[in-house]
């Protein structure tokens, strides 16, 4: 078994994925001949050849649109959008057709597409290079919105996604990205997108978190749990649209209490639409008012400020104590 | 004139200076003082020095991911050189020499690229649009404020950059659409400096010329050698007046090259040749814009030592200054510059924020 980081377990996917069924194509800005700025596609143009891996002008909207008559035209492709804050000039063939051709055309044509974007913050970048940008998607009826957190569930959910018959947005947590290494299996194996993970057990409350943010919160809950002796069940949300609510809701009727830690955003971000889904699904159970941990309501500040906007350790170890006790 | 002359299908780049410094087109020598040609090549090496030194700053881990300017300096300057003070200045996010011209300090400058949002704080009277990271999407702006100079009858020239890669987002022909459909006092700098990150110029677009494009939107296009001051000068100062006279928009290519890397996160050597950096650095417009100062007697070698080390200590004490300013960012910072006045759920947040971050280390 490969020991890979989540850059890797991406190409390696990719990789057994596009051996395996010709119709798959990998392309965006800079993603042929140097493997896209973060080398997600390294060395697979050198294998696929230039008709299957190759490099576009640069221009979201191009992207985003041929791929969607791509799909039409019977291939697979997965695309990258170099970072997620520019997707914006594609946001438009996204909202416009990619989540509604398969409505449009009453199922005729369904897009078997990935669109695929680093996002999130923490890395020192500049404007433009650190948002957080799930609800913009998951708010988008059509679309299908992935968020991996680990090696393992990298391969098994992009290769879910590629396999998907409706498009999906394959978001990557970027901070994560070379932070460590996991097994990889070499075999064939998915993980079903709409599906969330307990990643621990536990019987005080019930945190919630994706991407990035699930190590910060295990870090939190490692501390709590030796320090406090509170015992917390931690969910990877793991996919972001569908919100697997079932697994949600079972966990918080055991435990009574609600967190949801997000680096978007607060106000209309994911948290406030998981609290809902508690409140309609648990409400008798709980003992405290459901909460959220989140990015702040304002533009994400270049990198000297940036440790102000963060969601960290502390914030979440905090709100645990206080929603425990409350 | 040399604007509306030029045929982009079928003319060659317009070149004034060449490698060694001599003068190939007396015919369209621009005119220009001697005062003005010696601050031109003042701010060309300002803004190599400084840009020479982020780029060891950052190596040293003490500046932020950089996007270097080195063998641009003519295509930036040149241009900038043509405006007045009262024109705008449109900036993407590669245009130092520009903004150096333009009268914004490198404190500034470096502060942005720092990471700081002191940065992007200037006085109003600037007349310089903040930097622009999302390709090509300030094109538009730069349309929108000759579009409400028409309106106001006001006579003054909006100067706007992009890069050879931003010339293939939609908005780069949207506000070319637009510029021509109104007739905007415009100017719009394409800087072809060869690549878009990895991708070669050759693979952005099939058209033969950037400055081609031009004519699908029925404005002039012309091409130049970027890397000659002249030559960027001369067509930029016609582009001027043919704007400030009503007589529309001018799409410039000007013909440069990138000698560093995209920035400083970027590894060139995966995708490009060392052979095509050495050719190139042989046009470096610096070099060729001090050997003619030095032939007509304006300039000296000396004179250019003297200014090296002035600038280099000058730059060193600049990033000295950004460091420390650096470590003291506020809380506030961040939220004040949402809305005009804090909405009470922001008022909210920052009081907790601050709470939070004045019970602990930062
Ligand atoms: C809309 C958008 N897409 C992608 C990027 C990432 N990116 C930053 S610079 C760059 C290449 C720009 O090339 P060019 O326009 O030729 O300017 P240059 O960097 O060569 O000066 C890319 C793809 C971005 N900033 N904005």
């Amino acid at each position: 078994m490969p020991l890979l980081n989540n850059i890797g377990a991406l190409t390696y996917a990719l990789e057994q994925e596009m051996e395996k069924d010709k119709s798959v194509v990998v392309y965006g800005e800079d993603a042929g001949l140097e493997g896209g700025v973060f080398r997600a596609t390294k060395g697979l143009q050198e294998k696929f050849g230039e008709k299957r891996v190759f490099d576009t002008p640069l221009a979201e909207a191009g992207i985003v649109g041929s791929a969607v008559g791509m799909a039409i035209n019977g291939l697979k492709p997965v695309v990258e959008i170099q970072f997620s804050g520019f997707m914006l000039p594609a946001y438009n063939q996204i909202v416009a057709h990619v989540a509604r051709m398969r409505n449009r055309s009453r199922s005729r044509y369904k897009l078997p597409m990935v669109i695929r974007m680093p996002y999130g913050g923490g890395v020192r970048s500049p404007e433009h290079h650190s948002e957080s940008p799930e609800t913009l998607f998951a708010h988008i009826p059509g679309l299908k919105v992935v968020i991996p957190s680990t090696p393992y569930d990298t391969k098994g959910l992009l290769l879910s996604a590629i396999r998907e018959e409706d498009p999906v947005i394959f978001m990557e947590p970027k901070r994560i990205y070379r932070a460590f290494k996991q097994e990889v299996p070499e075999e064939d194996y998915t993980i079903p997108i709409g599906k969330a993970k307990v990643v621990k057990k536990g019987e005080d409350i019930t945190v919630v978190a994706w991407g990035a943010l699930v190590r910060e919160a295990s870090k939190a809950i490692k501390t709590l749990e030796e320090k406090e002796g509170i015992s917390v069940e931690l969910i990877d949300l793991r996919t972001i649209s569908p919100i697997d609510k079932e697994t949600i809701i079972e966990s918080v009727k055991k435990t009574g209490r609600f967190l949801v830690v997000h680096e978007a955003v607060k106000s209309f971000g994911p948290g406030a639409e998981l609290i809902s889904i508690v409140n309609e699904g648990a409400f008798l159970y709980l003992e405290a008012p459901p909460s959220r941990v989140t990015g702040l309501d304002v533009t994400v500040p270049l990198p000297k400020s940036e440790h102000f906007f963060m969601v960290d350790e502390r914030r979440i170890m905090d709100k645990i104590k206080e929603l425990v006790k409350y | 004139m040399i604007i509306d002359k030029f045929n982009p299908l079928e003319d060659e780049m317009i070149s004034i200076l060449n490698k060694e410094g001599e003068i190939v087109r007396e015919d369209i020598l621009p005119e220009i003082s001697d005062d003005k040609l010696i601050e031109m090549y003042k701010t060309m090496l300002l803004s190599r020095i400084a840009d020479s030194k982020a780029l060891q700053y950052q190596r040293q881990g003490r500046m932020l991911t950089y996007a270097p300017n080195k063998g641009q300096e003519a295509a930036q300057i040149g241009s900038v050189a043509a405006i007045e003070k009262e024109d705008w200045l449109v900036p993407a996010f590669r245009e130092l020499g520009a903004w150096l011209y333009k009268g914004i300090s490198l404190e500034k400058f470096y502060l942005y690229w720092y990471g700081n949002e002191r940065g992007s704080e200037f006085s109003e009277n600037e007349k310089v649009l903040p930097m622009v990271v999302p390709i090509a999407s300030q094109l538009p702006h730069a349309v929108g404020i000759g579009m409400a100079s028409n309106i106001k009858g006001e006579k003054d020239v909006t100067l706007a950059y992009v890069g050879d890669g931003g010339t293939s987002e939609g908005e780069f022909h949207e506000a070319l659409n637009f510029s021509g459909v109104f007739k905007t006092p415009n100017v719009f700098v394409i800087q072809n400096n060869g690549w878009a990150i990895s991708l070669p110029r050759q693979k952005q677009t099939a058209s033969k010329t950037l400055a081609q494009k031009a004519l699908s939107y029925g404005i002039p296009g012309i091409q130049v050698d970027g890397n000659d001051i002249l030559a960027m000068y001369a067509v930029t100062k016609k582009a001027v007046e043919r704007a400030r006279n009503g007589e529309g928009p001018t799409l410039i290519e000007a013909v440069t090259y990138r000698l560093g890397a995209h920035t400083t996160s970027d590894d060139p050597t995966i995708y490009r040749k060392d052979e095509e950096v050495e050719e190139w650095a042989l046009k470096d417009p610096l070099t060729r814009f001090q050997k003619y100062l030095i032939d007509k007697g304006l300039w000296s070698t000396e004179k250019d030592e003297k200014l090296r080390e002035e600038y280099s200590d000058m730059v060193t004490k600049t990033f000295k200054k950004v460091e420390k300013i650096g470590t003291d960012t506020e809380l506030k910072d961040i939220f004040q510059h949402t809305y005009s006045k804090m909405t009470p759920n922001l008022e909210e947040q920052y009081e907790s924020q601050k709470k939070y971050f004045e019970g602990g280390e930062k």
